[in-house]
């Protein structure tokens, strides 16, 4: 058998963007050894991408707001199928993380007062995003790093998980190996904590890099955990479209919560044009109510440009597959027209969004104060995950907790923006909190050596391929493109049950996968081993969406475009059978309790 | 389409050699998409380090026809394409395989640096009030992708590889985004002094030419900390007046 370097620790967080540092600094604190694995460089994870804020009722800005607001606001832009107990959670605690995170040495903007600073964002209800300009999730990642590193956390940076390793049914650790020589690593531990992020690199245009490939989501899946409600994807209206190699890079929210407006190649505010009953009551009905409530005018409503994601998008589609998108197949998201409210627009636009204006400027040679960007829908994120306990985030198998992306509950059928920083802060905390508790019940025991020399052997089979095996950047591409096309912003039935069937043999391909070269940082190694977690996230997207008959936030089919009331009341679960293969059940959604419905009631 | 030619170095460790890679090239691509084009189509095991492809999380440093550039920002239509394009790893820190570099160095650097420290909250619900003034100055610094562009430039690191005794400039940004932090109380300067070699920066402003942040490394942070430094332990009268200060 091959050679392994062995680590012990009683909480192995694996992932280091904002849940996976949340919960080692938290399981630190509670004075029990932590390693982290991550794939990238500390730092370097897709929290940094994230632009808009931080969801979270700090009142600082319009003193109407309160968690309960925040809840509500949450459990609509679900579709209610969120899981109650994580939402009522997320709201009662994200204030105090957000100070937290203030303690730890984040900057946020300010208000006149000196208090923090909230913007506005779709689907909130009050102006609730902490934030810092458009580079919120820079701040909060560095912050998190910055003090993690001093909490006596270990840190594997560039190594990749491949498999978790249970004992008498509940996870005791996990095996992977490292880019630098390719060797492999055991850890063992009390409790492992999946922070592993999305999905989106199972698509061609995404917002994602090449990490979020859904190892944390297969990794519990073949470690028996459930996955729920993964046939809910979320594509982000904004990405950009223009030129062709920065494609799905994402667009802020920020924009049009600064007053950007969106347009078809008329010139014409097509989100005017449909705006859902749900939200009818808070969204503005002309243009110039919109811009009063950019600009902080308590009494008026919100411009229909900020309604949820997952129906922006959609307007975004309709318009292009109509035959008024821009010029490279997108629509116009403008903000230089505030140049006609604001005196100095051009030096607050790019004060207020000084990454877009960066970004639109270097790789599209386009002065976002001057003229309108092209923008269309790009794979943002995805909702459904690794089923937890909203408490303390353990997963159906003991041993095995997850927070952040990879773990599923809070955001229902449609995630609003926002409320991911807060889901880190607030969940992965959590998680560490319960895995080092646990971690002190179940201590650190033997591995089972038959499973590690099995993982081995898979891992090591591509280099000993007879010379005519595929690589396997040709099966990742070939899947993003089926992704894309199949299950993609609007789904049919044929269409996705095509997907599955193309998964399964572009699995039988992956099997037969070679590589070249030797195992020292061989990205073509790495592309291999992941194409497992690509192809089991995708199978279940696929899977999920054709059980999902209806039309519900993210998931909209063109086969079944409206709500079916019997399938707002159940969950799509997936799980690996005795057989290996895969199974989806439907579950029914646990029922709220009198006072959070009340309080639904009320914020109608 | 047309072909463009990419000389990427391939290497392990400190040996290697340059190789000529012709690829097809379109309208916006950037220096990150051709290498990942070479990379699927005729060398699967070229090592690139890259994530966010969008010059957010500064991973995918290297040198361009000998320049230290993020290679997802450069874009191939500023670059002359009638002749090769150089892409090769930083200098200043160990070459590990074709354009990946050991950074860890950077990863221990930090961790000795006196971490944030605030004073204790303004109110006894722990939160502070600050000024959007205050937060502005700091937050040039906190822009910082930590791409380490600035320390492969610097002559110290790169041609005089003091790395035992300096630290280089993204961490003088690091120092003086803590240090000019509205709400910190901890004194780093004998560290800067002693410890961290801020003497040795003698303000050619390289740092600040490549930093894809435009962060104004030599002019905002590492002056004003060497003058703090100086008027600490340089400065007789003040070290005098200091004295009686103290009293």
């Amino acid at each position: 058998m091959a050679e392994y370097e062995s680590h012990e620790y009683d909480v192995l967080v694996i992932g280091a963007g904002g849940a996976g540092l949340s919960a080692a600094i938290e399981a630190s604190a509670a004075g029990v050894s932590v390693g982290v694995v991550c794939k990238s460089l500390l730092g370097k994870a897709h929290t940094v991408m994230a632009e808009g804020g931080i969801a979270a009722s700090l009142a600082t800005v319009d003193d109407r707001d309160s968690w309960k607001v925040h809840f509500a606001d949450t459990m609509r832009g679900g579709q209610y199928l969120n899981n109650w107990r994580m939402a009522e959670l997320h709201a009662k605690e994200a204030p105090d993380r957000v100070r937290e995170l203030e303690a730890y040495g984040a900057l946020f903007d300010r208000t006149a007062e000196g208090r923090i600073l909230q913007r506005n964002f779709g689907g909130h209800k009050y102006p609730r995003l902490a934030h810092v300009g458009d580079r919120t999730g820079l701040e909060m990642i560095r912050t998190l790093q910055d003090h993690g590193i001093h909490q006596g956390m270990q840190v594997y940076m560039e190594h990749t998980v491949l498999s978790l390793l249970k004992r008498e049914g509940r996870v005791v650790g996990a095996f992977g190996y490292e880019r630098e020589r390719g060797r492999f690593h055991l850890w063992q531990a009390g409790a492992v904590v999946l922070a592993t992020g999305g999905i989106g690199k199972a698509f061609r245009i995404t917002s994602n890099s090449w990490e979020y490939s859904g190892d944390g989501h297969a990794l519990a899946y073949h470690a028996g955990a459930d996955l729920i409600g993964m046939e809910f994807v979320q594509f982000h209206p904004t990405g950009m479209v223009w030129p062709p190699s920065v494609r799905g890079i994402l667009v802020t929210e920020g924009v049009r919560g600064e007053g950007g407006i969106l347009m078809n190649k008329d010139r014409r505010r097509f989100m005017f044009d449909d705006i859902p009953d749900l939200y009818k009551n808070q969204t503005a009905d002309n243009p110039e109510e919109g811009w009063r409530y950019t600009q902080g005018d308590k009494e008026a409503r919100r411009p229909p440009e900020l309604l949820t994601r997952d129906h922006v998008a959609r307007c975004i589609m309709r318009e292009i597959r109509q035959g008024r998108g821009s010029p490279h197949g997108g629509v116009f998201l403008d903000i230089a027209w505030i140049r006609e409210k604001l005196p100095n627009a051009a030096e607050h636009i790019r004060k207020k969004l000084p990454s877009m204006y960066h970004q639109f400027m270097e790789l599209a040679g386009i002065d976002i104060t001057q003229e309108a960007m092209e923008v269309g829908p790009t794979t943002h994120y995805v909702m459904g995950g690794i089923r937890v306990d909203a408490d303390t985030q353990m997963s159906t198998v003991p041993g095995l907790f997850a927070a952040g992306e990879c773990a599923s509950g809070l955001h229902g059928a449609n995630r609003l923006g926002g409320n991911s920083l807060s889901d880190l802060l607030v969940f992965g905390k959590r998680a560490g909190h319960y895995a080092a508790v646990r971690s002190q019940e179940f201590p650190v025991g033997p591995s089972d050596s038959g499973q590690l020399e099995k993982v081995i052997q898979e891992a090591l089979a591509p280099f000993e391929r007879e010379s005519d095996g595929e690589g396997a950047y040709q099966i990742q591409h070939e899947l993003q493109d089926c992704m894309q096309d199949r299950v993609g912003i609007v789904r049919r039935q044929e269409e996705m049950e095509q997907a599955v069937k193309t998964i399964q043999e572009l699995r039988q391909r992956a099997s037969r996968v070679r590589v070249t070269g030797n195992r020292e940082y061989n990205p073509g190694w790495h592309t291999a081993m992941d194409l497992d977690s690509l192809l089991t996230v995708s199978e279940a997207v696929a899977r999920a969406g054709i059980e999902r008959k209806e039309s519900r936030g993210a998931h909209f089919r063109a086969d079944c475009p409206d709500k079916d009331e019997a399938m707002g009341k159940v969950t799509m679960v997936v799980r690996k059978g005795t057989d290996s293969t895969m199974q989806i059940e439907q579950q029914a959604v646990p029922a709220m309790p009198d006072e959070l419905q009340q309080i639904i009631k009320e914020m109608q | 389409m047309s072909t463009a030619t990419f000389r990427i170095w391939r290497g392990k460790g400190q040996e290697g050699r340059f190789e000529d890679y012709s690829t097809e090239y379109s309208e916006g691509m950037v220096v990150l998409d051709a290498v990942h084009k070479v990379q699927a189509e005729q060398a699967p095991d070229l090592a690139v380090r890259w994530n966010c492809k969008a010059g957010k999380c500064g991973s995918c440093s290297a040198e361009v026809n000998g320049k230290p550039k993020l290679m997802c920002m450069t874009r191939l239509s500023d670059l002359p394409l009638n002749e090769p394009v150089t892409v090769e790893p930083m200098k200043a820190f160990p070459p590990i395989k074709d354009l990946v570099t050991d950074v860890s160095w950077n990863y221990r650097v930090k961790q000795r640096i006196r971490k944030f420290a605030p004073r204790k909250p303004d109110f006894e619900d722990g939160t502070w009030r600050i000024d959007q003034q205050d937060v502005e100055r700091v937050q040039e610094f906190r822009k910082c992708i930590e791409c380490y562009l600035c320390q492969d430039v610097c002559h110290v690191l790169r041609d005089h590889r003091l790395h035992s005794q300096f630290v280089g400039p993204r961490f003088f940004v690091y120092a003086a985004a803590l240090d000019m932090h509205p709400l910190d109380t901890e004194d780093r300067l004998p560290d800067l002094q002693q410890r961290d070699g801020i003497g040795f920066c003698n303000i050619t402003k390289c740092c600040t030419k490549v930093c894809p942040e435009n962060i104004t490394i030599t002019d905002n942070a590492i002056i004003p900390l060497k003058e703090r430094v100086v008027d600490r332990f340089y400065d007789p009268l003040g070290r005098l007046l200091g004295f009686f200060r103290r009293k």
